[in-house]
């Protein structure tokens, strides 16, 4: 087991790490994209007006490559719940496996069926009827999200489960209950805004990026970012304003992922003052710098000037007594419940900074580009900020992801099971670091390359989208079983 | 075992019959792209006759696999974490063929182009057949201790059915691909198509009968449910005469059809097989049996409900979608620039 340093522990951990943040890249960034043109076709549909269809078709094929890469990186999941939790799998398998069994049915059939139509199908249904194909596929998407978020919501905090004595496995007792988890409705909202900010910023970003090299498809460019930097602003709002709600369930069911995101380790007086940055000693659990705001974490936690927060200290002695008399002896042989606080805290301050940057951006954005005085294209350096908010949604979704699994430390499924428990037993240091390497390289070569097509997709601008799809083969009618077919 | 838990067994075998009868053909022709389509052109049309459908066709798997993880997570556990290495290898090939579509169609170089028809040549052979290695490995009886984990050596995976099921698994879907290429183009690609099974069949037939024999010697499956394996091993080889028939006489449907059974047959034999176990140990005694595999009766009941509204509506959708690309595309098509 600890042959060259590391334990199958670490590596599986590691390997989940990889796989779910490399596929969470996507993810986003198909749902927010698809939903956008799916706005644009819709456009076209009614106002017949062919920018917005070239509009619909050059975002499309940026939208396509991504659910391509989504939907490979996608299937890594669904098994490697199987391949490297075989544990987890045994104990929640009564609660995970439904809402995962249900998105295959509901989202994926609906969003790969539409998404192959809608590829090919362009010349041949109306407008409308063409538009309603990618609204499926977009919706397709989303309710996806919404049951991974209702299987993840359940490792989060757990509802309508009852511990089988016998068995000793999690069996589900309400499936209403694990549906109507509140954390499920808090996260859906900050994380589908989210995706429409990552879609909103990639079409902004690569606007100005097509706009900086003074492209010919200057009003298709522009048009397109104006567009972007609409649905950007909302969408950057709401999910400030999500991110908000979420936060009061958090504070309410995790308390030491809270506290550590706001790097408290002894309880705050009231009013609370707010870190901007600080250091921390994480061996003698102590904050060593700090600059900070006094009244903030009163405002943003209670949304008043008054209010406590509890410290990393006390919530770790808290849940060491709450889980004393635990009858699993893993559980009781805990060492402390402390979460990892660096990362916690940093990035839930690049989350939230970014959140507020899309807004501000947004906003000079739709003032530099408004139809009476469109002065963008002068404003060379602005381009340039616009270019680099490409990334700024990616590194906010990663962040928010990083503190959702790593605040549940050292839980997998909160206050029931533990990490340490999951791991698959009969799986081998020599087989995951085999699989961490062919993963690092696949997705090493997957994003390169999708990073080139995407850029290559730019460059090439309109000229693009006449597209190799099946548009210009010359069909022949037939009935497979009839005689005439085979002329 | 309860009637729920009977028919969640049967419905995972639905969703693996689903799956190879259509993704079967995905990956035929996956493989057929690679020795029948010599031009990029003809790359192009090979790629783009199941462009539409592979998605959706690739579901049926992940749709299984999600199946299993709600209804047997014992089994699912099982499966997958003792398997690691093959299901790796099933993943890097659905990965490497999923994003060759899209990535052919965006390459821009020659060069780029055929790299990634190679990719979508060799996932589409290195998925099925890593599957069928899998299940027909699986099959003989594996180590699994008190816990239900698997603990194979190399000779467990690796071993003459295992490896004649592979390739037979993959044979049949190389058919099954080219039947569907007869089906849909016309010009060089379907007389290609045609030739290379008047080739294929024969050799299918020969690799049948050595099939049937190892499983007759190597698993229990004819000792302990003669009459049943005995018809569906027959099954297999009457659907596939059906689909030889159709090619000599020119019936590219009732190829299709009858190549797309003969792979739905093997996947029954190994449902039939293993019922009432999910998994077969070398030490009887570590069986693990349908009865003590699956979720409780509640999460089957839920799920059972779910299914008896969504599938129907699925499959309606799913074969719309089948309906509306019933057009044979030219083996000459423009290809962009």
């Amino acid at each position: 087991m600890l042959s060259l340093g590391v334990s199958l522990l670490s590596l599986a951990r590691f390997q989940f790490a990889m796989t779910t943040v490399f596929h969470f890249f996507f993810v986003p960034f198909s749902i927010g994209l698809g939903f956008i043109v799916a706005i644009m076709e819709t456009i076209y549909a009614v106002k017949k007006d062919e920018i917005y269809k070239k509009m619909a078709q050059f975002w499309g094929k940026i939208f396509l490559l991504s659910f391509a890469v989504g939907i490979v990186t996608g299937i890594i999941q669904e098994f490697q719940f199987g391949m490297n939790w075989s544990n987890y799998s045994r104990f929640m398998g009564d609660i995970f496996g439904a809402p995962l069994a249900i998105e295959a049915l509901l989202a994926f059939f609906l969003e790969s069926t539409f998404i192959g139509v809608w590829m090919f199908t362009w010349d041949r249904f109306k407008p409308g009827i063409h538009a309603l194909f990618i609204w499926l596929t977009s919706i397709g998407t989303m309710l996806s999200a919404i049951w991974i978020l209702a299987a993840n919501s359940f490792m989060q905090h757990p509802t309508g489960f009852i511990i089988n004595p016998q068995t000793h496995r999690a069996e589900m007792s309400s499936f209403a209950e694990v549906v109507s988890n509140p954390q499920l409705w808090k996260v859906f909202p900050h994380l589908i805004l989210g995706a429409f900010c990552t879609g909103a910023f990639v079409v902004v970003g690569m606007s100005a990026w097509g706009l900086w090299r003074k492209q010919k498809d200057g009003v298709f460019f522009k048009k397109s970012m104006r567009f972007g930097l609409w649905i950007g602003l909302i969408a950057a709002i709401g999910v400030v304003a999500a991110g908000d709600l979420q936060t009061q369930e958090i504070v309410k069911d995790q308390p030491m992922k809270f506290a550590a995101t706001e790097g408290e380790y002894k309880d705050t007086g009231s009013p609370a003052s707010w870190k901007i940055v600080a250091t921390f000693d994480t061996k003698n659990h102590k904050t060593t710098h700090e600059i900070s705001v006094p009244y903030m974490l009163s405002l943003l936690t209670y949304h008043k000037t008054t209010g406590s927060v509890k410290g990393m200290n006390t919530l770790n002695k808290e849940l060491k007594q709450k889980f004393d008399n635990n009858k699993s002896k893993s559980i009781r042989n805990i060492k402390n419940y402390y979460v990892p606080v660096n990362t916690l805290f940093w990035s839930f301050r690049f989350m939230a900074g970014f959140g507020f940057l899309m807004i501000l951006v947004s906003i000079l954005g739709l003032i530099w580009t408004r139809p009476s005085k469109n002065t963008i294209t002068d404003k060379r350096w602005f381009l340039l900020v616009l270019g680099l908010m490409i990334w700024v949604p990616f590194l906010a979704n990663t962040s928010g992801w990083l503190i959702t699994e790593l605040g549940r430390y050292p839980w997998i499924v909160y206050g029931l099971y533990t990490i340490a428990d999951a791991v698959s037993p009969s799986t081998t240091v020599g087989q995951l670091i085999f699989s961490n390497i062919v993963y690092f390289l696949l997705f090493s070569i997957l994003g390169g390359v999708m990073i080139y097509y995407a850029r290559q997709t730019l460059h090439k601008g309109l000229d693009g989208i006449a597209g190799p799809s099946a548009t210009d083969n010359v069909a022949i009618n037939s009935d497979p079983f009839s005689k005439e077919a085979f002329n | 075992m309860s009637a729920l838990q009977f028919i969640w067994f049967l419905l995972i075998c639905v969703l693996f019959v689903g799956f190879f009868f259509l993704e079967g053909f995905d990956f035929g022709v996956g493989m057929a792209s690679g020795i029948i389509a010599r031009t990029e052109e003809e790359k192009s049309v090979m790629l783009d006759i199941i462009g539409p459908h592979w998605m959706v066709n690739e579901t049926w798997l992940v749709t299984a696999g999600g199946a299993m993880f709600a209804s047997f997570p014992m089994w699912y556990a099982s499966l997958f974490s003792g398997y690691y290495i093959m299901f790796l290898l099933v993943l890097v090939g659905l990965i490497i063929r999923g994003v060759s579509f899209e990535f052919a169609n965006h390459a821009e170089t020659s060069r780029g182009r055929n790299f990634w028809y190679n990719t979508f040549v060799l996932g589409s052979l290195l998925a099925p057949l890593m599957l069928c290695i899998i299940f027909f490995s699986m099959i003989q009886g594996v180590p699994i201790n008190a816990k239900g984990d698997l603990n194979l050596g190399f000779f467990d995976i690796i071993n003459w059915l295992s490896l004649v099921g592979g390739i037979a698994g993959v044979l049949m879907s190389l058919i099954h691909g080219l039947n569907y290429v007869r089906l849909n183009t016309t010009g060089i690609l379907r007389e290609r198509a045609e030739n290379l099974n008047r080739f294929l069949y024969p050799i299918l037939f020969v690799g049948e009968v050595v099939f049937a024999l190892l499983v007759f010697f190597q698993t229990d499956f004819f000792k302990e449910k003669f009459v049943s394996s005995l018809i569906i091993t027959l099954l297999i080889v009457v659907m596939s005469l059906i689909g030889a028939w159709g090619v000599y006489k020119d019936h590219e449907g009732w190829s299709l059809v009858g190549s797309g059974l003969s792979l739905s047959f093997v996947v029954i034999l190994i449902f039939n097989g293993l019922f009432p176990r999910v998994m077969i140990a070398t030490n009887p005694a570590h069986d693990i049996l349908i009865k003590d595999a699956s979720s409780s009766p509640t999460a089957l009941k839920v799920m059972t409900i779910v299914v008896c509204i969504l599938l129907p509506i699925v499959l309606i959708y799913f074969i719309w979608s089948y309906l509306i690309f019933t057009k044979r595309t030219p083996s000459h098509k423009k290809v962009m620039d």
